[in-house]
């Protein structure tokens, strides 16, 4: 349990995910925020407003998935690295996840990372499709990992380190 | 010689920086004492983002706020900071001293805010002398502050934010987290904070506590054991942790020596973390002209310290003149401001302790004074 171990259950991730006729339509943010703490960057970070924090700076964030396009622009931007965005839509078998990493080394675009699960367990070798600098002031990378749609909603960090090259 | 001046504050971590600026802004001459050599207390080593509304720079990282309410004070004409200056004492005919670069100061001020923070706590059990055991925060400055990777492999006790933040940036430092263990059946940091470090492997274990350390002349390792619904330990659950150190974090408390020495009203509230000067609406204490602002008067997150300082440094400038009606409104804003952060469940414990001071205070101004 989430309060015990740090581990969100099943309940609480299908409480935040978008239902799956939105997930097929495209990038989509996932706002794995599951307790009341004053806190609302994500808000001020969304241009489109997609994301609310209501009726006051306690509330958890709420995305609204039909105005979000999965910009990805609140990924750096959540103090507590919660948010993800999930598009379905990237190829044949594979969805993009992106993921925000704060470690070095960070991955080369064309390298294999080892993607882990919400609890560190080792997922397999995917390739990482982007890695974007959060800047000097924000310093969050945003890591674009191309994963078995399967595992779209179950890669959540990679492993530091240990890239490889090519597919 | 005796130094006259307006303001004094006590201590230039968020709450101290803050209140500086705030009285200056409405035109007060502050001078502050920091006993680092640096500005930025804690904030120094915050490399995380913090949380919070724009107004606290939520999404900043503490290292940046720290600079940005240091350079902004350093920078103010009516601001005159002192570092390696530390308050000694505040003496009943209202003298202040102050150890400055092997100098014994002494300074009368009108108004004085005491924002001197809070210190870690320690943890009784076996061996726990063993070089290798710190408090986490001795950790986290070793490696964030002077660039000292300053473990292998670490046990860190305590989940609640301390432990986890320094745990995953251990983990940034290519440091090895063998685990976080805490006593209580409940993470008590934030639970995003929780979440990252157990998707980076590291496990997080409640109702564990230590049971012993061991080591020949330093520390090898740790015996780790469950606890019942009644804390107790449970026979049998013993694990074995190899680590060359244990990290405490294990709670703060407040740094409130100047207070007690000054005469101020006390009062053991648990919920505030110890013992803590009971403050008014204007986090004054029972002494006019002197005010307490952030971890001193309750353990809080930096974020509530800032807005803290802003309100005390509002309410001692007015308290001299100095803009009174704008100073009042500004006070009020900032007290909105803290009233939003403690509204949700994660203010619930400070809110209580809150409650427990106010009835003291009533107490005192109805003229029964528990002093």
């Amino acid at each position: 349990m989430l309060i015990q171990d740090g581990i969100p259950t099943r309940e609480d991730i299908q409480s935040v995910t978008p239902p799956a006729h939105r997930l097929a339509q495209g990038a989509v943010a996932i706002a794995e925020c599951f307790q009341k703490i004053p806190c609302n960057p994500c808000a001020k970070a969304c241009v489109k407003k997609a994301i609310r924090v209501e009726p006051d700076i306690n509330a958890t964030p709420k995305v609204d998935f039909d105005i979000c396009n999965g910009c990805g622009a609140c990924v750096a931007r959540c103090p507590g690295l919660a948010i993800f965005v999930v598009d379905m839509t990237y190829s044949g078998g594979e969805a993009l996840v992106k993921l925000p990493f704060e470690f070095l080394p960070v991955p080369q675009e064309g390298q294999l990372a080892c993607g882990l699960s919400r609890s560190g367990e080792e997922l397999g070798w995917f390739p990482v499709v982007k890695a974007v600098s959060g800047g000097k002031r924000n310093m969050t990378c945003t890591i674009s990992l191309a994963v078995p749609k399967e595992l779209a909603m179950e890669v959540r960090n990679i492993k530091v380190g240990g890239y490889r090259d090519g597919r | 010689m005796i130094r006259e001046v307006e303001i004094l504050v006590a201590g230039g971590g968020p709450a101290g920086l803050c209140a500086a600026a705030a009285a200056a802004s409405l035109g007060a001459k502050v001078l502050l004492c920091e006993r680092s050599d640096v500005p930025g207390g804690q904030l120094v080593k915050q490399t995380h983002k913090f949380f919070g509304s724009e107004k606290q720079y939520a999404g900043d990282r503490g290292i940046h706020i720290g600079r940005t309410l240091a350079d902004a004070a350093v920078n103010h004409p009516n601001i005159e900071i002192l570092t390696d200056a530390a308050v000694l004492g505040i003496y009943e005919d209202g003298v202040v001293t102050v150890l400055y670069k092997n100098q014994h100061l002494k300074i009368r001020p009108k108004r004085t805010i005491v924002a001197t923070g809070a210190a870690e706590k320690f943890l009784a059990f076996p061996n726990n002398d063993l070089p290798g055991i710190y408090g986490a925060g001795a950790v986290q400055t070793l490696m964030n502050v002077h660039g000292v990777k300053p473990a292998e492999r670490v046990l860190m006790v305590g989940a609640g934010n301390i432990g986890l933040i320094v745990s995953y940036q251990l983990l940034q430092a290519g440091v090895e987290v063998a685990g976080v263990i805490e006593a209580a059946p409940r993470i008590g940091g934030y639970l995003v904070h929780a979440s990252k470090l157990r998707r980076a492997g590291v496990p997080i274990r409640t109702g564990y506590t230590i049971k012993e350390a061991y080591g020949n002349g330093k520390l090898e390792g740790a015996v780790i054991c469950r606890l019942d619904e009644n804390w107790k330990p449970v026979p049998g659950t013993e694990e074995d942790i190899r680590c060359d150190t244990i990290c405490l974090a294990v709670g703060l408390t407040p740094l409130a020596e100047l207070c007690w020495q000054a005469g101020c009203q006390m009062a053991f509230i648990r919920e505030l973390s110890g013992h803590v000067p009971v403050v008014d609406g204007n986090l004054e204490t029972s002494i006019p002209g002197l005010y307490a602002a952030g971890d001193i008067s309750g353990i809080e997150e930096a974020s509530a310290a800032m807005v803290e300082g802003r309100l005390a440094g509002y309410a001692a400038a007015g308290s001299l003149g100095y803009e009174p009606q704008k100073a009042g409104e500004l006070r009020q804003g900032a007290a909105e401001e803290l009233a939003e952060l403690r509204s949700g469940p994660a203010g619930a414990r400070i809110m209580a302790g809150l409650e427990k001071a106010a009835a003291l205070l009533a107490a005192r101004k109805g003229g029964a004074g528990p002093c």
